[in-house]
């Protein structure tokens, strides 16, 4: 590959037919930050996580008038933020109800012949509010699609691409389905040349990690809050609540200093009181639900101070002071400048632009960076650039299906796409958007994605692309967006094709365009 | 090396595809007729909360809400019961083809999800210790007729990755791409060993799946009729993976552990049916990358622990039984205070199953399936 294709497709997103190919890559790559908007028309025009919680919140309301309705009556679940497909076959309750018409929220069930029972009525709702959540979740689909195709920052968009699966939710829980975008937009966009500190904080405070890793309904056993329900238990046997380390666990695990780096249980169950207190308002679950106050608007991050365990915490060998919220963030703030996730964050970023393994003296001086400029990430891109190792001519990363289809896309002059269309195609290859199924993320290695059928696939994928692009000649199309980089057999196995769309689709497919 | 001027006709002729294929497709008869699948459970299934120690008397007070789907559950014996969705895998109880284990465990000993299931599909002692799976150094055990695997998913997951080629498959919706660009895409992986392995795989398992599309695949039973339709043909896979996913339950586990087992249970009642006479020569591990925690948490759920359930299931089980040497579930026999503390390895026991079902020398198979867990025994009469 040359500088310029390795600059277009490896850092960029894939180079777009109707563009200049850059004269002076670095000074493209590095000119991208003053030019990045961290909130341009197609995102903008996206569901916030405010809207999507208001309806979340409706939702919920419904419910419980429903449940009051009817007095109470045992047996039914209490609504349960069902996963929406945990796993195939489990369908939620919801799915098994056919055809019959659906009960927008907030409108009162139809109160004279209410042929509808409330039991019908309640998945009536669940089904109508896992509908709307996969409305919001294809429209920021689409919103992310359409930015990735018309950008003039590829690379600073790559990187919010590379931090939104750094900081995984899975849209597969109600709550989290049409929340998930939102995190990407609205916690990783506004920080991704801010400092990692920022970024880890907004995201840490964003409704839908709250809600996907269960921050939003653990319960400080000795808080007030959590006191009281003892009590209750103890007296008639009823319900215990206390303390979910889901999140805790998880941040230091993935988000900052990595697995095995040195804390032990003792320290992810400390982390995990200090955040207790740390939840949603308007839409999280479970008795921490009222406690959470009405201070906010449905989706806002909010402290209960109710859910809070009291007393030190010692994290790590050092004492984080009784309080409250600033508790946790003191506990975030020092791991956000720890070396470890220094390292962490250096390996991650050198195996997404230099290889599968990473090059150890390239991790090395990206980890230097990060920790010289206290997490600084302009400073760690700018380092990125400078490396060799990220420079090497043969393609070092076998791309995603992510990658893949907006780089077919930018290739062939696509400027937007039917969200609901793009979120069918990315299942279809595999990367359904948002939706790892684990808190890890996708992989970043070729292993994961290059296999026979998902090869395959992108084959099926490429003929319809091709049958639906204008007529482009992809013999002058390949040095294009592959400058200096197509091979003698692609250009001879192109002038052979039989149709200009059966070359463009061979084009799309061929091995130097699978890769970057 | 081909020539540069082809027409379509010149290599339909030269038959480069079927050249490449024809070795894949040749049919030999295979020595037996064994079927292995591997149903992974990822994220932590609760073995408690699947085989439940009913007659242990710390029980109920420990699980709480979580006991009361047991209280009218059939017994499997004198101390377990089977969670009572799971009627498939009740009646293969009753007909000695479902055997259960439990206080079992890998190596692993954190409660890291990746890692967990790393060093499950590694077969190493820890993570990232070793970098291809126990599965496909199986295939290397295996008389070259019977070492044909397959991924029931588009990608390869770790546990089949390795020296050894496998396939994987799961159903599309994306309209099939024309013959002639399948041939061109052919020619032109010719010259990369990654693509065109990849792809030389791909065609052979369409060969065998070509009105399979239309299934849909959309959930588990489908996917377990799906993986039958891989694993019947005499020319297909004899083994096979699924993954299915969704069972962190660190909330609401009574409602979601429910339907996920529902969802396994009809996944095994597939298979099996779609399986038919060759039930009888098939075993279906199911396992986990570790297990949960004994208390229920704040949330209606349970945390990350240590000891959980596995399963072998299929006519060529000597089931019907609970294998477990039981821990105990008081304060004072629990793994760091918490866990259910693992009494019998789990690499152990799937190196003796898959011993006991292809005929391999036991110490051969634990010596090429989990090289690292040195002076352990595999489990033996399972078969």
């Amino acid at each position: 590959m040359t500088k310029a294709s390795i600059a277009l497709n490896r850092f960029g997103l894939g180079a777009r037919g109707d563009q200049p190919i850059p004269a002076d890559p670095v000074a493209w790559l590095n000119g991208q930050f003053a030019h990045y908007d961290p909130r341009p028309d197609a995102i903008a025009s996206a569901p916030t996580s405010a809207a999507v919680s208001a309806d979340l919140a409706d939702y919920f309301r419904q419910q419980r008038a429903l449940r009051a309705q009817q007095g109470g009556k045992p047996g039914v679940p209490p609504g349960p933020p069902a996963a929406v497909a945990p796993m195939p076959g489990s369908a939620p309750a919801g799915l098994q109800m056919g055809a019959q018409s659906v009960q927008p929220p907030g409108m009162a069930p139809s109160p004279p012949a209410a042929k509808p029972m409330p039991d019908d009525a309640m998945k009536q709702a669940r089904q109508f509010a896992a509908r709307t959540g996969r409305g919001d979740y294809a429209g920021a689909v689409g919103a992310r699609v359409t930015q990735a195709l018309i950008t003039d920052t590829p690379f600073v968009e790559r990187l919010v691409h590379f931090w939104a699966n750094h900081f995984a939710v899975s849209a597969d829980k109600l709550q989290v389905v049409g929340l998930a975008g939102t995190l990407e937009f609205e916690a990783i966009r506004p920080h991704v040349l801010g400092s990692f500190h920022d970024m880890l904080m907004a995201v840490e405070q964003h409704p839908a990690m709250l809600l996907y890793l269960d921050q939003a309904v653990s319960v400080g056993p000795n808080s007030p809050l959590g006191q009281r329900i003892a009590a209750r238990a103890a007296g008639n046997g009823g319900r215990k609540v206390g303390l979910n380390e889901n999140l805790a666990r998880e941040i230091l695990e993935l988000h900052t200093l990595g697995v095995r780096t040195g804390y032990s249980q003792a320290d992810v169950t400390e982390f995990a009181r200090a955040m207790t207190g740390w939840t949603v308002a308007g839409i999280g679950q479970g008795p921490g639900a009222r406690a959470a106050g009405t201070d906010g608007l449905p989706g806002d991050f909010v402290f209960a101070a109710p859910l809070h365990e009291p007393g030190d915490r010692m994290v790590m060998g050092k004492t984080y002071p009784a309080g409250g919220v600033e508790q946790a963030s003191a506990v975030l703030a020092d791991v956000a400048v720890s070396p470890a996730t220094a390292s962490h964050i250096a390996t991650k970023l050198a195996r997404h632009f230099a290889g599968d393994t990473p090059p150890p003296a390239m991790v090395a001086r990206l980890q230097a960076a990060f920790v010289k400029s206290g997490g600084d990430l302009p400073s760690v891109y700018r380092a990125l650039i400078a490396s060799p190792e990220a420079w090497v001519e043969q393609p070092l990363k076998f791309k995603t299906p992510w990658e893949w289809t907006i780089s077919s896309m930018r290739a062939l002059n696509v400027k937007t796409a039917d969200p609901q269309a793009m979120v069918g195609l990315l299942n279809q290859l595999g990367q359904p958007t948002w939706k790892p199924g684990q808190p890890i993320g996708y992989d970043d290695i070729a292993g994961s994605w290059a296999g026979p059928d998902a090869v395959l696939r992108r084959v099926e994928a490429a003929e319809r692309f091709a049958s639906r692009a204008a007529a482009v000649d992809a013999r002058a199309l390949g040095p294009k967006i592959l400058p200096g980089a197509v091979t003698p057999a692609t250009s001879t196995a192109l002038a052979n094709c039989e149709s200009p769309a059966q070359a463009l689709a061979l084009l799309l497919v061929a091995p130097e365009f699978m890769r970057r | 090396m081909y020539s540069p001027i082809l027409d379509r006709r010149a290599f339909l002729g030269a038959g480069a595809l079927a050249l490449a294929l024809a070795p894949r497709m040749a049919f030999a008869k295979a020595e037996t007729d064994k079927r292995f699948i591997f149903i992974i459970q990822r994220g932590a299934a609760d073995g408690m909360g699947i085989v439940a120690p009913v007659g242990d008397p710390a029980f109920v007070g420990a699980r709480g809400d979580l006991a009361a789907d047991f209280a009218s559950a059939p017994k499997l014996d004198g101390m377990f019961a089977l969670h009572p969705t799971m009627t498939a895998l009740q009646g293969l109880y009753g007909r000695k083809q479902a055997l259960f284990a439990h206080a079992v465990a890998s190596p692993y000993r954190d409660r890291s999800h990746f890692d967990g299931q790393n060093v499950l599909e590694s077969g190493g002692v820890s993570a990232y210790q070793v970098k291809d799976g126990w599965l496909n150094r199986l295939l290397g055990v295996l008389p070259p007729t019977e070492a044909k695997a397959i991924a029931v998913s588009a990608t390869v997951p770790l546990a089949l990755r390795g020296k050894h080629d496998v396939s994987s498959y799961a159903p599309s919706n994306l309209p099939q791409a024309s013959d002639d660009l399948m041939q061109r895409v052919a020619m032109l992986y010719q010259g990369d060993a990654q693509l065109h392995g990849l792809w030389s795989e791909a065609m052979s398992t369409r060969e065998l799946t070509s009105d399979l599309a239309a299934g849909g695949g959309a959930n588990a039973v489908a996917t377990g009729a799906l993986a039958a339709r891989l694993l019947a043909p005499a020319n297909g896979a004899r083994i096979a993976m699924i993954e299915t996913g969704g069972w962190d339950t660190h909330t609401q586990q009574r409602q979601r552990l429910g339907a996920q087992l529902k969802g396994l249970d009809g996944m095994i009642g597939a298979l099996q049916a779609g399986l038919g006479p060759l039930w009888s020569d098939t075993m279906v591990l199911v396992a986990t990358e570790f297990g949960r925690t004994v208390a229920v948490n704040g949330t209606g759920g349970t945390d990350h622990g240590t000891g959980s359930s596995a399963m072998l299931l299929g006519g060529a089980v000597r089931g019907g039984r609970v294998l477990a040497d039981w821990p105990g579930l008081q304060a004072a026999a629990l793994f760091e205070g918490r866990d259910l503390k693992p009494t019998l390895q789990l690499d152990a026991f799937i190196a003796g199953a898959v011993a006991g079902h292809f005929g391999v020398e036991p110490a051969r198979a634990m010596a090429a399936l989990f090289p690292l867990s040195k002076g352990t025994k595999a489990v033996d009469g399972l078969v």
